[in-house]
């Protein structure tokens, strides 16, 4: 096991990839020469070289498009946004052509494209360069919606997106680029889709999260741990198909349960979670569901405003003592 | 008309080129019958000049697949009206030479995206009349399993990728498996068909550009039928000769007249070549005009009846039997023998359909993943 960061592991995880299989071809805004806006292609250009590392210019529709028609016949596409805001200007591509194909077409043509890239909150770059658009993705059967939290699960979730036979929107989080965590040396480590994982045990709570949510979670658990309160934190990791069942029996254990994201609360995946719960474990709720969610404002610039727009760990302990009735 | 233009066209020869295509020149109300002959015998002089490129056989297959899509048109809209056909359903009649002279350019393993108009150029690329007709009745033995319906006529095995039903949408696509064929290697060329209200969304511009950037081997066909939808280009496009957008993009492009399928097919040839040999894009714009609607549902009030007349004196499919007939090449007896054949095909498709089944209930859920995943299982 070594220790690297988030970064490093999405590059490791591309550059066995590219390394595996012919097929797959990177492509994007600074992927190539630049190394990558956030460094995560870095020295994939060198190594493999202008055929299967391909600089872009701006124009996210066309090269969306561009890959998905590779995907028709034979390719495996990667095609990274430099972040998902972008992302907006390809949704005819990704929904409209990618997510529909196999089904219209009888079964006929499947894509198995991978779109990557950073969301949710950047550091202060305002509206239009912080969001998290995981509920629009997710909205579209035949999507794939994947969002990793540390650098292991970024490795081997990247690594079966790239490997699955289905397009797969795979959004990692710029602020957690610098992330360190334990990742396996394995070449052939992978982590499947749509398997939740149990970030920290605990019986009196289940805390929900997913992508920059994890780590906040995670220290008001500790924080919590002190006060006598026993968290458990489930990072779904793939948002769909979402593993229902995992949330279910820790909310079974628990009997409580808070959803904490960055998104906005309208229509968000933490809605739709509350709603699975409600639905199959209503008669477990010893409290009703509380969800914990970013403000419903665009994302303001000025870094006070910022720091009020994103959930942070007073908000879910105080969301935690309010299912357990504490104070 | 349809010289190479290895260069992008200039203005000035664009507007010449323009100007001799006799399709789409001076507005209808100003057209006399004695005109509009002289206009056709000069087209039909055109054709004739060109026939002797192609065999015997050719030749018949040409006009055969003409013929079956405007039979196969015809009771689609007839079958439509009697409430068979759901949806939407955009029909090609008047088109006919665009699709099958482009698509007798190129091989059996080229691809060929099209947008929602695409019941033709499916026969084109030799999808069989029953396999699209028990799709537009939303059969399972459509060729997409009654899941796609008129506009998403799809079949791998003979390289027709769809049926693309937002507009210019497809132009992305094909651009991409273009890509794919450069990055494979190997030598196929894309025929993409789209409509010229498309050449206003940005899928367009942004896929010229990086087809000539990056030299890929996609054909750019813009069927100019110069209505989208109900708009006319008049009112939806500042520089109309879209041939010319080329320029823009340092990309080869010839107007090429869409009423003449072997004008259509040259063209094109000149394009597969630059294609297959030095991976290299071309837009053609192809003028032509649909005789129908833009869908079933569309009564058409914006376009007067002198002008449907005038482009009905064009008929593609009139003006190569005339041609052929004309120069010896066929005798009317052949040509009533291939009409009652593609007549029997085409009957034999609706009969085919309507005693299909309806996709099992159990189909609703089919094919939404390749690699469908029962969440939670390690």
């Amino acid at each position: 096991m070594a220790t690297i960061t988030i970064r490093e592991a999405l590059n490791q995880a591309l550059r066995e990839e590219l390394a595996r299989d012919e097929k797959v071809f990177l492509m994007g805004e600074e992927v190539a020469e630049y190394d990558g806006a956030y460094k995560v292609t870095k020295g994939l250009f060198h190594e493999f070289g202008g055929k299967r590392v391909i600089d872009t210019p701006i124009t996210e529709l066309g090269f969306a498009g561009l890959g998905v028609g590779a995907a028709m016949v034979g390719l495996r596409p990667i095609v990274e946004f430099m972040t998902f805001n972008f992302s907006i200007l390809a949704t005819d591509q990704i929904i409209n052509s990618a997510a529909k194909m196999l089904y219209m077409s009888g079964g006929q043509f499947n894509i198995p494209i991978v779109f990557r890239g950073p969301g949710g909150s950047a550091f202060q770059v305002s509206s239009q360069h912080s969001q998290a658009l995981e509920s629009w993705y997710a909205y579209f059967p035949g999507l794939k919606v994947v969002m990793p939290s540390t650098p292991a699960d970024a490795k081997g979730l990247l690594k079966s997106s790239i490997r699955d036979d289905d397009p797969v929107v795979f959004i990692e989080q710029e602020r957690m680029y610098g992330n360190k965590g334990e990742v396996p040396d394995d070449p052939d480590f992978t982590i499947p889709l749509g398997v939740a994982d149990v970030k920290r045990e605990g019986k009196d709570v289940t805390i929900v999260a997913r992508s920059l949510m994890v780590p906040v979670a995670l220290k008001a658990a500790e924080q919590l741990e002190q006060q006598g309160v026993s968290c458990e934190v489930i990072d779904p990791r793939t948002i769909r198909p979402l593993d229902i069942g995992t949330i279910v029996e820790s909310v079974k254990k628990t009997n409580r349960v808070v959803i904490a994201e960055e998104s906005h609360p309208l229509c968000s995946v933490g809605a739709e979670i509350a709603t699975e719960i409600m639905e199959r474990a209503f008669d477990y709720l010893d409290a009703p569901v509380k969800r914990v969610s970013g403000a419903d404002v665009p994302m303001p610039y000025a870094k006070n405003l910022e720091d009020l727009a994103i959930p942070d760990v007073n908000r879910i302990v105080a969301a935690v003592k309010e299912v357990a009735y504490i104070d | 008309m349809s010289k190479q233009t290895a260069a992008p066209p200039s203005a000035a020869k664009a507007e010449e080129q323009h100007s001799s295509t006799g399709v789409m020149d001076a507005p209808p109300d100003t057209i006399d019958s004695k005109q509009l002959k002289q206009e056709r015998d000069e087209a039909k002089q055109r054709q004739k000049e060109r026939l002797s490129a192609l065999s015997h056989d050719e030749l018949i297959e040409i006009y055969r697949q003409m013929l079956l899509i405007r039979h196969f048109e015809e009771q689609s809209a007839a079958v439509y009206v009697a409430g068979k056909i759901g949806g939407f359903c955009h029909l090609y009649i008047g088109q006919e030479a665009v699709g099958v002279g482009a698509i007798s350019a190129i091989r059996k393993d080229d691809y060929v995206l099209a947008s929602y108009r695409e019941h033709g150029l499916a026969l084109a690329k030799g999808m069989s009349a029953r396999s699209i007709m028990a799709e537009l009745y939303g059969k399972a033995t459509g060729c997409s399993k009654g899941k796609g319906g008129s506009m998403h006529m799809f079949d791998k095995s003979l390289g027709f990728l769809g049926g693309h039903a937002i507009v210019g949408g497809q132009i992305a696509l094909a651009t991409g498996t273009a890509f794919a064929t450069k990055y494979q290697g190997t030598d196929q060329v894309t025929l993409c068909f789209f409509g010229e209200a498309a050449v206003n969304q940005g899928a367009f511009h942004e896929s010229l550009n990086m087809a000539q950037l990056w030299k890929l081997p996609c054909i750019y066909i813009c069927e100019n039928n110069q209505y989208g939808m109900g708009t006319s280009l008049a009112r939806a496009m500042s520089l109309r000769d879209i041939a010319q957008k080329a320029c823009a993009y340092d990309m080869a492009a010839e107007f090429v007249d869409g009423m003449d399928v072997l004008a259509v097919r040259e063209a094109t040839l000149r394009a597969v070549e630059r294609a297959r040999k030095d991976y290299l894009p071309t837009l053609l714009e192809i003028r032509t005009y649909r005789f129908m609607g833009h869908s079933m549902s569309d009564p058409g009030n914006y376009r007067t009846r002198a002008e449907i007349e005038k482009y009905q004196e064009r008929d593609p499919v009139k003006l190569f039997s005339a041609s052929l007939l004309e120069e010896k090449i066929v005798d009317q007896k052949t040509l009533d023998e291939i009409d009652r054949k593609v007549r029997e095909e085409v009957e034999d498709s609706l009969r085919f359909a309507d005693e299909s089944p309806l996709p099992d209930p159990e189909e609703l859920y089919t094919d939404v993943y390749a690699n469908p995943i029962e969440p939670g299982r390690k």
